[in-house]
């Protein structure tokens, strides 16, 4: 087994003494390790006041996502030993930091949504005791298909839009927007979608880089949706 | 100081705490939800398989309602479960699964016609009628009598906190990320709020409102190795235990899951096994059959665990490097129906073992997963002690899976529990004992009080190490109150926790500042953990019987004589080193069902001496209301009258496909 040399991003922007560095820590690498095991252990023995987000360490939820040696993914399933022994690991950038490892995906994730509605504008609310909507078993796949998306911020960060335009939705958004477009439980038609999502902040600002098709770890279909909701914006207006 | 006042405040953004603030904020009630992390981040998504719900769509559903899934909870309860609350969830499973279908949840669908299904390793022809196309489908799982378990591939959880979180920001309820709860404020008889740690700047803010709901998940993070997120760790559950007032109950029935992954603990869904997957040992013998010859792989969770461990101790188990495990073999079901429908129990797989499991068999073995205790409530969600307090989801005991829950009961208690508990919580804010003067007297004092104790930690010279200590209380619960357990191994536990209690006050943190602090969370977060341990091991060491997942070697027979009884815990004391343990008998005489054989190994029961008397009752009620042809509605209405209890709104019959 190796001994991990990792190189960590060290800052917290509320404490006005601290200044942004990088601090290394060696850990002597096991069988199965990730980097959810790893920065536990740093914690314990080196750094107790390190800071970073992990909730279901199953790659479930979205949290943990980090730079790990340049390329946004999430920590909690990267086992070390797909990683060189030399391991760099930072925030996510476009994120409002927290502290070291810390970003907040919430906050940006929440803005989003209110920006651009991402729940079911429904005709009339359900009435429970009845038999349910029918939906086409295909459909209610393809559906579910986007929603897999855990918001985990990879594809943000990956984005080049991203970088210069601080309002982009992001494929995260598109994505979502695509998602409630196939519904057919939500009311909306393409010229309300065009209202939140049919400018330069939305699809139209996408370079078709495609960073993000490339890093989600969920591996959505970005790079087909985004195209798609395009072709329908622009035909829509 | 810096007071935040609401009507509602809601502690926990998981399903079960937003199901409760939609409720309340559409009566009308500012409602502010507390969360530790983005909610979406909530272990709620973690929820694979799916939630039970008795809409008897699919072919192998048919003749399904809410009789059969009352049956199936009390059974799998071991008869521990508050009956009208099951009964009040089984009426409601199918309302919450055709609300949230409403709201956007993308709820596998039947499709009409012929479908191969693997039943008991043999393939299978079902033929699902035209009337079902389209209608919401449901898998088998563990422990019940029907198809009944609703889906979203194997991402059930997620999908379903996704479409009530975005209902949540739609009707606009405010949600304060990265905040903790670090104490209720009360004057002894009325809850008015919480003191709330800001995870990023370590300031506390005095939250007051005039109802404070408890909805933080589980415990499972006192054991050493569970499928719980690391967040889950019973802080919900622990303010409620320090008010001296509120209590807890049953917190020695926990959970343990049949196949987590070895050596990460990383749960794989039930649905496993219910869509056909199967157990094999270290020959690559299917054993259950011979352990349970009726449901095999799919009895109860608390049945099959044990049958595992069992089967280990007989020296048939793989030995690795992490210990011994077995196989959880999903070959049989192709590759085809696991990448449709078990796709992230794939994706954890390919992560966490570098296997496909389409091709290879997984390595499993039992693992914490549920805690079936929590804050002890009424059937309305309120603390019977404190008044203002409530609580909802896997952090309370109100209590529905007594002392083993079914797999897909959880997940479908969280958002029955919201729509209930919302209603209720507004019925008590409107009402007049709901009003309420808030005290900023009162808020200042708590607030000036958790000031103090974080001061005192980040000042104390305390040589103990937090880190040391929680992982020794996290051995101690998984090797003396684990899966199986004895008189002697829980006194030692009880005695060791104890001691780790009392070691946790002298605890020092290296970094010694206020602010985010990683290491200060840990510290004053480890006594508040310990008195949740302690009181799971002296639970488990008093109650001299074994019931659902509370399995005593040396007491192995379930006495209902004299163990038909909830167990209630509270600290009044602050100065005592353990929490005060009472009972609370169940009442044979106005259960629906009495009593029974659960039907799993064999035989061992004391019986309670009402049950023969409610026996013959129940029999001689039901078949005279037979006689007169009424209808199960009505019958049902006579045995254990629970509809008053509703809120008027979800009082209405169920429609289904195949039921006039």
């Amino acid at each position: 087994m190796r001994t991990l040399n990792f190189n960590i991003f060290r800052h917290s922007p509320r404490d006005p003494a601290s200044v942004p560095r990088m601090e290394r820590y060696a850990v002597e690498e096991s069988q199965g390790m990730t980097l959810f095991m790893a920065l536990n252990l740093i914690a314990e023995d080196q750094a107790p006041d390190l800071a970073f987000d992990f909730v279901c360490r199953a790659g479930i939820c979205g949290s943990c996502a980090m730079l790990i040696n340049g390329r946004p993914g999430l920590a909690c399933r990267t086992l070390t030993e797909h990683l060189p022994s030399q391991i760099t690991l930072m925030p996510l950038p476009t994120f409002e930091l927290i502290a070291d490892l810390s970003v907040n995906t919430g906050k940006w994730m929440r803005a989003m949504s209110e920006r651009l509605q991402t729940w079911v504008h429904l005709q009339d609310e359900p009435n429970p005791d009845r038999i349910e909507a029918r939906m086409e078993p295909e459909l209610a796949e393809q559906i579910y298909e986007l929603d897999r998306c855990v918001e985990c911020g990879c594809c943000v960060t990956a984005c080049g839009t991203a970088r210069m335009r601080e309002d982009f939705v992001g494929a995260v958004g598109i994505n979502k927007i695509a998602r409630f477009r196939l519904d057919p439980r939500d009311m909306r038609k393409d010229a309300d979608y065009y209202e939140v999502i049919g400018d330069d902040d939305g699809v139209f600002g996408c370079m078709t880089l495609l960073g993000c098709h490339d890093v989600c770890p969920k591996n959505l279909p970005l790079q087909t949706q985004i195209a798609f909701i395009r072709r329908k914006m622009a035909l829509g207006k | 100081m810096k007071l935040i006042h609401t009507d509602v405040l809601v502690i926990g953004g998981g399903l079960a705490g937003l199901r409760t603030a939609v409720g309340t904020k559409r009566r009308g009630l500012d409602t502010i939800v507390l969360s530790l992390v983005p909610p979406k981040r909530s272990h709620s998504v973690a929820a694979q398989g799916g939630m039970q719900a008795s809409l008897g769509n699919c072919v192998k559903g048919d003749g399904d309602n809410e009789d059969v899934h009352f049956l199936d909870t009390v059974k799998g309860s071991d008869w521990g479960c508050d009956q009208i609350v099951a009964r009040m969830f089984a009426h409601l499973a199918p309302k919450a699964v055709r609300e949230l279908s409403g709201w956007g949840v993308p709820w596998s669908r039947v499709h009409r016609g012929v479908r191969e299904v693997v039943i008991n390793s043999k393939k299978e022809t079902l033929v699902e009628i035209d009337a079902a196309h389209g209608l919401i489908s449901a898998r088998d799982f563990g422990g019940t009598k029907k198809w009944r378990t609703c889906y979203t591939s194997d991402g059930t959880g997620h999908a379903m906190l996704y479409t009530v979180s975005d209902r949540a920001i739609a009707e606009g309820i405010p949600v304060h990320e990265r905040k903790e709860a670090i104490a209720l404020i009360h004057d002894g008889a009325r809850c008015q709020g919480a003191v709330v740690r800001d995870l990023i700047t370590g300031e506390l803010i005095a939250y007051t409102a005039q109802a404070t709901v408890i909805a933080t998940g589980g415990y499972g993070r006192i054991y050493g190795v569970s499928t719980n997120a690391i967040i889950n760790d019973g802080m919900g559950l622990a303010i409620a235990l320090e008010t001296g007032v509120a209590k807890l109950a049953n917190l020695e029935a926990v959970q343990f899951h049949p196949t987590a992954i070895v050596p990460a603990g990383i749960l794989v869904t039930e649905g496993c096994r219910g869509d056909g997957g199967l157990l094999r040992d270290a020959d690559g013998y299917r054993f259950m059959p011979d352990y349970e010859p009726e449901k095999k792989e799919l009895a109860s969770r608390d049945v099959v665990s044990r049958r595992m461990a069992e089967h280990m101790r007989k020296g048939k188990g793989i030995k690795g490097r992490f210990g011994e495990h077995l196989w959880l073999d999903i070959t049989v079901l192709g590759r085809a129906h696991i990448e449709k429908n078990l796709r992230e129990v794939k994706e954890i797989c390919e992560a966490f073992l570098g296997i496909d499991p389409a091709e290879h068999w997984i390595p499993v073995r039992p693992t914490q997963h549920y805690s079936m205790g929590g804050v002890r409530t009424n059937y309305r969600g309120a603390s019977p002690w404190l008044q203002g307090l409530f609580s909802c989801g896997e952090a309370a005991c109100w209590d529905m899976h007594g002392f083993n829950r079914l797999g897909g009961n959880s997940v479908a208690e969280t958002v029955v529990a919201g729509m209930l508990i919302g209603e209720y919580v507004a019925d008590f804010c409107n009402s007049p004992e709901g009003k309420l003067d808030v005290s900023n007297a009162l808020a200042t004092e708590f607030v000036t009080r958790e000031q103090t104790k974080l001061q005192r930690i980040v000042d104390s010279n305390g040589t103990e190490n937090p880190v040391t200590i929680r992982k020794r209380m996290e051995q101690v619960m998984m090797e003396k109150v684990g899966l199986f357990r004895n008189g002697t191994d829980l006194e030692a536990a009880v005695e060791e926790l104890t001691e780790l209690l009392r070691r946790s006050y002298r605890v020092g943190v290296r970094r010694r500042h206020l602010a985010a602090n990683p290491e200060l969370v840990f510290a004053y977060r480890l006594p508040r953990m310990l008195k949740i341990a302690l009181g799971v091991a002296m639970g488990a060491l008093q109650r001299t019987e074994s019931r659902g997942a509370h399995a005593r070697e040396d007491f192995p027979e379930r006495n209902d004589r004299d163990w038909l009884k909830r167990t209630l815990f509270s600290w009044s004391d602050t100065t005592a080193e353990q929490p005060t343990l009472e009972y609370e008998a169940l009442d044979v005489q106005t259960m629906e069902i009495p009593p029974d054989f659960r039907g799993y190994g064999i035989d061992l029961r004391i019986e309670h001496p009402d049950t023969a008397t409610r026996k013959t009752q129940i029999t001689e009620m039901t078949a005279t209301l037979q006689q007169d042809n009424k209808n199960r509605h009505a019958i049902q209405e006579q045995l254990m009258p629970f509809k008053h209890l509703l809120p008027e709104c979800y009082r209405g019959n169920n429609k289904r496909l195949r039921e006039v």
